[in-house]
């Protein structure tokens, strides 16, 4: 059966006389090609004798050409030492012991050198505990080969030699006509600069030397000078602390100069069924209290009248008006501390005298153990009045010069505007800069300073222990430090270094000073200032009344300081950049933390794109008369009702190359240098992409990735009770998981020789990310920026899982999961399953897990690869072919704990990513015993295998065994805290097969049975109230 | 892969043919250099011999002054040759015997001495005798023997060495020139015997016209498939071979910016290779050394012993002015100024040109195989005490690699390191002895990180 139906393209065809459609049936296309328009004109095109076959045969013969021309193999250079350096060898490493102080930092570190060049910075291990180095501390060796150093002095923005400088400048010290000299500058908390800017002062006249930090802690330096005399603070042991109250002090960071988290941790684990008490009044979410017992999410108004409140409870007939939550609270608190007794302690975090008066006043009433005003620490001594006096008077004309060392007032003042209208009214402004920074910008007199790994220094970090900085490499640029700088003003023609060692001759607590020097530190008791004064009684109840005082209407901004950037002295180290934040696990970033209840409110909204990236909208900030505009929000689970946080040290332009100009300055806000602030929040248009490598915040109750336990269960049950091994059935019968009739695989015989395990301690671990980046230089690990990382490429070999409880503890979460019954109703696990998802709010539990390859006996990735590129070794780590491997990714598909990293561009040698491996200087960081892995390649923690094996060859050559704690991985020896222990198990005396022995021992997802070389330690809360 | 040389008997012959002609006449040659030289030798120091026995002050100077003096040359201290005649025997005497007193005395010629040399004191000799130092001093005072090649008597009787080259060359001519006229004569009778055979009516057969044999072969199908078969296969066998020795450099031999002859210090002097490589003894590398070992030695030595020397490492292709033109390179790159006996402070380091180019994700450790397993330096580099040029004897491949870590055995013994797990593994294998590759010295991982 015929049809007539006519089927139609377009309603043109209905046309019969359309033009078009005539055309259409001779032509494809109605309107002819315009080839000549891409061509050229059709006639030369015509007349030209290359025909289309001579092309190809051009194009051919010119590929074979290149081709055939590159099978040259290239010529390599291989350049001796003329005269070769007695200490160095090539290609072994050398190490020296030094001490970061950059005015925020304070450490005494190892350095690693390789042919005279430092690679990696570990701590010293000589060094007490109060200096342990942060992630910060273990980037800053990137910082050394920052591309964008100042290579030489300049005046007026032109290049010049220091001797042309020298005489500019004493030409205008000299000639000021009386007005006053300041020196502004960093804290150094060294005797010798203090020293020497003494005879500076009594050389030039009218000299004023005032100390800035830029994150101040000015109030509890006011605090203990009006009661002690001298300008420091209290020291703390959290090791012998049984109880601690900690009213928004975020003592697990950046909190009085940092460094508490080893001896934090010593408490932390259980011994003999006992750990510290941890309890938290704060209102971020901060490391210390993710890290907490127990966290009230209190505002910092209200955390004021929380302390008032624990003062007269703790002294006793004290009461408060604090809401009856809250008081219990503080009670249960004052209990805690009263059944420790003097091994209590309370610290505060707050920027007030008072707070910081009454928080010395309590401890002492405790008589606690933990605080120790006998050894204070140094490390900050900046004086904010005398700060605003100077910037007051350089703008009524008194400063003749002012001269700048470690310090950046243009960013970081509050009130920099004011800063910088002054410098214009000062005859003379100098600054010893690393960078052309925003003060470097204003200042006629620029003085290229030198990186502390170039340095000499003495640095009192506290008033007992001095440690000593040392070059460890010849300065790579025409630089000069501020204190050579100062000897040669005062006409001293020693060198800094002759100084340091005329300083402390005879002061070295009996060790030489070549002893002194390797060790890099030693006990010295010389102050860095010292005044003659006469301890006084400080009145407490006024303070006690003003903090009773204290109210707030409206919200309130919290300032911090991040574990990534810090104040921000390192914002050109893409390390730090792409470190992630600890608890936001954003990195490349910062942002305002919101409430979810002040997010609703304001109808603030967070939201993961298609791709699973983070998105989140923009608000403006405001606070008195300075605006912040386009701030991104950060929904944060346990922010205190009624505040927001946002981090300083971001948002630095000058000197910083594009890609790392992150973020918003926060400085502006940080009126009179308080970190709280009185704020109002706006929201803004637009959209905001977060770089962040966590999308999902919540465990949804799956207990055997996180496993953890309260102290009383601990202590009271079987271990098959809080740290269950999964069971499988074996005809009929419920067996371990672990037990070798359930294996489908042929066990491979380990006993002989070494078996490497890594244990993990949860209990220990604060999250600190101090592993994180000493595995990037370590093992050269690029780094791949924002866009990349918000693709999820980024190339951590080591993280920290962050995971929030959905409900308020996670052992609801887990009952919840277990009670679900059906899909539907209200145990239904359709809408459960959703609910688990969100993060709890104010009461969430937080805990961290750091997740690198997980070596497994029976490796899932192993059998995958076509290629054979990913093996096992007989001692226990999966080793990985990195030229073998094609780039299939079966292995990153097939891994369970999602560790792998595949290289999706070349990293190094792209101007595509330019960072340090794009260019000569930021290459010289890079371990010459790693290969730097190219394009297309998986790669992946090795368990350090280039450590490991020197060790083994280092005994052999000096035929002798392995003792215990040689061994070690980047990320065991920068852990400070030991939460992470590298041995060999085979070792029956070793620490780490002690620990494989314990009952808190678990593997991450055992139940699927592939035996990991990495175990972990099940995290046990102290959640019994007294 | 082995390569087979082509055989060409004929050319072999021929060249087989030259070469003994030629080695008689070079032989010729040579014998009669020598004798030149023998008697220019003992003209010189019978010359020479008239104070003491020079043969005596030979042995006394090559083991007491040798160090700081040269006959010649100055070194650390001034060239010897003409020192009778700038001072007196007396003082010389003295001088030897005990120069620091000499100078505390205050004589002038002694202070100026001490003060030109930058004060460096010489070893006093007490133990020499007067005749010990006439005999030193008869040695020091023969006249510097002239150089041997210059032609003594002209238009003799071929005894230059230029003659050799022209009669080489004569020779060949004349052969090529007697082949030459064979080929002619053979012709030419063929041709005469044609023209008899035309002559005398003598029938030639011809050769009858047969099917090509290229046509014969195209035909037969079974052996062209069996042709294009063995074709292919053969050219898989070399695409395959030419293929896998893509980037393995054996043999490469780069030249070097100074030529650095391993043959002269590994072999002739007997240098122990650690003593320059020293860092191959704990380092990953084996270091180049910096040019401040070799200034160790090259302090004293500025030049190299000549041909008339027993010991010389003159070679026919290496004369004695280009290896001391080489020494005079290390002097510019160190800055040292043989005149002065001093660093100008002038250097430049030495760019040599890298021969062992292992891979970057390969890691390899000179100590672990030297100092620990006790490898000799030759078991992969080769005969290097035998190198003019050093040059990559090893493929350096994986499966090089790999093979040597099978079959060689751990050396255990007396380390205690590996006493326990040599007791373990040992019982697992049921052996005594341990190859590498048991210890798992086989493992990706340990090579590739």
């Amino acid at each position: 059966m015929s049809s007539n139906k006519k089927y139609w393209k377009s309603v043109e065809e209905l046309n019969e006389n359309s033009p078009i459609v005539e055309t259409l049936k001779q032509n494809e296309f109605v309107e002819e090609i315009p080839t000549d328009e891409f061509l050229g004109d059709k006639e030369s095109l015509e007349s030209s004798s290359t025909s289309r076959r001579d092309f190809l045969k051009f194009v051919g013969f010119s590929t074979a050409a290149a081709s055939l021309a590159a099978c040259e193999g290239p010529v390599t250079k291989s350049i001796p030492y003329v005269v070769q350096p007695e200490r160095i060898v090539p290609g072994v490493a050398n190490y020296y012991a030094t001490t970061i102080a950059d005015g925020f930092d304070f450490s005494s570190v190892l350095v690693k050198t390789r042919e005279g060049r430092p690679i990696k910075i570990e701590s010293n291990k000589l060094a007490s505990a109060t200096s342990s180095a942060n992630a910060r501390v273990h980037a800053s060796v990137l910082s050394l080969y920052d591309n964008q150093r100042l290579k030489r002095p300049m005046v007026k923005g032109q290049p010049v030699s220091w001797e042309e400088f020298d005489r500019g400048v004493s030409a205008k010290l000299n000639n000021l006509g009386g007005k006053q000299i300041v020196l502004l500058t960093q804290t150094f908390a060294s005797p010798a600069t203090s020293k020497l800017i003494a005879e500076f002062s009594s050389k030039y006249a009218n000299v004023k030397h005032v100390v800035y930090d830029s994150v101040s802690e000015n109030a509890v330096l006011d605090a203990f000078e009006a009661k002690f005399g001298y300008r420091a603070m209290p020291n703390y042991d959290f090791s012998k602390a049984e109880t601690i109250v900690s009213v928004g002090a975020d003592f697990l960071g950046d909190w009085q100069g940092g460094g508490y988290e080893a001896g934090y941790a010593k408490g932390r684990v259980p011994k003999e069924g006992k750990m510290s008490r941890h309890i938290q009044f704060e209102s971020n979410m901060s490391l210390a209290g993710a890290n907490a017992d127990k966290r009230v999410a209190v505002s910092p108004s209200k955390q004021k009248a929380v302390l008032a409140a624990l003062y007269g409870y703790v002294v006793g007939g004290g009461s408060s008006d604090l809401s009856a939550e809250l008081d219990d609270a503080v009670v249960k608190a004052k209990e805690q501390l009263r059944k420790s007794g003097s091994n209590a302690v309370v610290v505060c975090g707050l920027q007030d005298v008072d707070a910081q008066l009454i928080t010395m006043a309590i401890n002492e009433a405790l008589g606690s153990k933990v605080m120790d005003v006998e050894n204070p620490k140094m490390n900050r001594q900046g004086n904010n009045k005398e700060v605003l006096s100077v910037v007051a008077e350089m703008n009524s004309g008194n400063v003749g010069a002012i001269i700048l060392a470690g310090v950046n007032p243009a960013y970081s003042l509050p009130n920099s505007s004011d800063f910088k209208d002054g410098l214009k009214k000062v005859d003379l402004s100098l600054t010893f800069s690393m960078k052309e920074d925003e003060t470097a910008e204003l200042c006629e007199y620029v003085a290229a300073a030198p990186h502390y790994l170039e340095s000499w220094g003495d640095v009192q970090i506290t008033k007992k222990n001095v440690s000593l900085m040392q070059p460890t490499i010849k300065p790579l640029f025409d630089t000069r430090q501020f204190q050579d700088a100062l000897l040669k003003w005062v006409g001293n023609d020693t060198s800094y270094y002759e100084y340091i060692r005329q300083t402390w001759s005879g002061n070295l607590s009996g060790k030489s000073w070549n002893d002194a020097l390797h060790d890099g530190v030693f006990e010295s008791s010389m102050l860095v200032e010292s005044s003659d004064f006469v301890a006084n009684e400080v009145n407490l109840s006024a303070s006690l009344s003003r903090l009773k005082q204290s109210s707030s209407n409206g919200m309130e901004l919290v300032l911090y300081t991040k574990t990534a950037l810090g104040n921000g002295e390192q914002a050109n180290n893409p390390w730090l950049q792409e470190l992630p934040d600890p608890i936001t696990r954003v990195s490349w970033d910062n942002y305002i933390t919101v409430a979810k209840a002040d997010a609703d409110r304001l109808e603030l909204w967070n939201e993961n794109v298609a791709n699973g990236a983070l998105d989140g909208c923009y608000v403006n900030v405001k606070v008195g008369d300075k605006v912040l505009k386009n701030v991104p929000v950060l929904i944060q689970p346990g922010q205190a009702k009624g505040s927001v946080g946002l981090s300083l040290g971001y948002g630095k332009r000058a000197a910083i190359q594009e890609e790392m100009q992150t973020g918003v300055n926060a400085y502006p806000l940080y009126q009179n240098f308080n970190n709280v602030q009185n704020v109002t929040i706006e929201k803004a248009g637009g959209r905001h992409e977060f770089a962040c490598v966590q999308l999902h915040n919540t465990l949804m109750g799956r207990g055997d990735v996180v496993k953890e336990t309260t102290l009383e269960i601990f202590n009271t049950k079987d271990k098959s009770v809080w740290n269950h091994l999964a069971q499988v059935s074996l005809n009929h019968e419920e067996v371990a998981v672990t037990s070798p009739e359930v294996d489908l695989w042929d066990e491979f015989d380990r006993t002989i020789g070494h078996h490497f395990n890594l244990s993990i301690d949860l209990n220990a671990c604060t999250g600190c990310g101090a592993c994180v980046i000493a595995c990037h230089s370590e093992n050269n690990v690029p780094v791949v920026g924002k866009s990349e990382v918000r693709r999820s490429r980024d190339m951590h070999w080591l993280r920290i899982d962050r995971y929030y409880s959905s409900e308020d503890t996670f052992e609801e979460d887990n009952e919840k999961k277990d009670n679900f019954s059906g899909l539907f109703g209200d145990n239904g696990s359709l809408g459960g399953f959703g609910e688990l998802e969100e993060a709890a709010q104010e009461k969430v539990q937080v805990v961290f897990q750091p997740v690198m390859c997980q070596h497994c006996n029976h490796a899932p990735c192993e059998t995958v690869c076509p290629v054979a590129a990913t093996s096992h070794g007989r001692q226990g780590q999966n080793h990985m072919a990195y030229n073998r491997c094609v780039g299939t990714r079966y292995c990153a598909n097939n891994c369970p704990y999602k560790v792998r990293r595949f290289n999706w561009f070349l990293y190094n040698k792209n101007d595509e990513f330019d960072y340090h491996m794009n260019n000569d200087l930021g290459r010289m960081v890079l371990n010459p015993d790693v290969v730097v892995r190219s394009r297309g390649v998986m790669e992946k923690c090795s368990m350090c295998i280039q450590m490991t094996q020197k060790t083994i060859l280092d005994a052999k050559r000096d035929g002798r065994e392995i003792k215990d704690g040689e061994f070690q991985t980047a990320c065991s020896a920068a852990c400070d805290s030991g939460a992470m222990v590298f041995g060999d198990i085979n070792d029956k005396e070793s620490e780490v097969y002690d620990l494989k022995q314990s009952d808190r021992m678990y593997h991450l997802l055992e139940h699927i049975g592939t035996k990991p070389n990495v175990f972990y330690h099940t995290k046990v809360r102290n959640t019994t109230e007294v | 892969m082995e390569k087979v040389n082509t055989r060409h008997s004929i050319s072999r012959v021929l060249l087989l043919l030259l070469v003994v002609l030629f080695s008689f006449s070079q032989n010729l040659f040579a014998q009669e250099e020598a004798a030149a030289d023998e008697s220019s030798q003992g003209s010189v120091e019978a010359a020479a011999s008239s104070g003491g026995d020079a043969a005596k002050g030979k042995e006394l100077f090559n083991s007491l002054c040798a160090s700081c003096h040269k006959r010649y040359k100055r070194s650390t201290g001034p060239a010897l040759n003409g020192v009778t005649s700038r001072h007196e025997t007396d003082w010389l005497y003295r001088w030897i015997k005990n120069s620091q007193e000499l100078i505390a005395a205050g004589d002038a010629e002694a202070v100026a001495i001490y003060e030109e040399f930058n004060q460096t004191a010489m070893t006093p000799f007490p133990q020499l005798s007067n005749e010990d130092i006439d005999n030193i001093l008869a040695y020091v005072e023969q006249p510097k023997p002239e150089p041997t090649t210059q032609p003594q008597i002209p238009g003799g009787s071929g005894g230059d060495s230029s003659g050799s080259g022209v009669s080489t060359d004569i020779i060949l001519g004349v052969l090529a020139f007697v082949l030459l006229l064979l080929v002619a004569v053979l012709f030419l009778v063929n041709k005469t015997l044609t023209r008899f055979a035309a002559a005398s009516g003598v029938e030639l057969s011809v050769a009858e016209t047969r099917k090509p044999i290229w046509k014969a072969f195209v035909e037969n199908q079974f052996l062209v498939l069996v042709t294009s078969v063995f074709l292919l296969l053969t050219g898989g066998y070399f695409a395959y071979g030419y293929l896998m020795q893509v980037g393995v450099d054996q043999g490469y031999q780069p030249v070097q910016p100074i030529h650095y002859s391993h043959r002269i210090h590994a072999g002739d002097n007997e240098i122990e290779c650690k003593y320059c490589h020293s860092s191959a003894r704990v380092s990953k590398t084996s270091g180049i050394p910096s040019l401040n070992v070799c200034m160790n030695c090259h302090k004293s030595i500025s030049e190299v012993a000549d041909a008339s020397n027993p010991n010389t490492s003159v070679t026919e292709e290496y004369t004695k002015e280009f290896y001391d033109g080489e020494i005079a390179k290390l002097y510019e790159a160190t800055g040292w100024d043989p005149a002065t006996q001093s660093y100008t402070g002038e250097s430049k380091p030495v760019k040599w040109v890298r021969i062992h180019n292992l891979p970057d994700f390969a890691y390899f450790n000179h100590s672990q195989h030297v100092t620990v397993a006790g490898v000799a330096c030759q078991e992969c580099h080769g005969p290097v005490e035998e190198m003019e040029i050093m040059y990559q004897y090893s493929p350096l491949t994986m499966g090089w690699c790999i093979n040597c870590h099978r079959e060689t055995n751990v050396k255990m013994e007396g380390n205690e390191y590996y006493e326990k797990i040599h007791e373990e593994l040992s019982k697992k294998y049921g052996v005594e002895t341990l190859t590498a590759a048991q210890m798992g010295a086989t493992e990706c991982g340990k090579c590739h990180y």
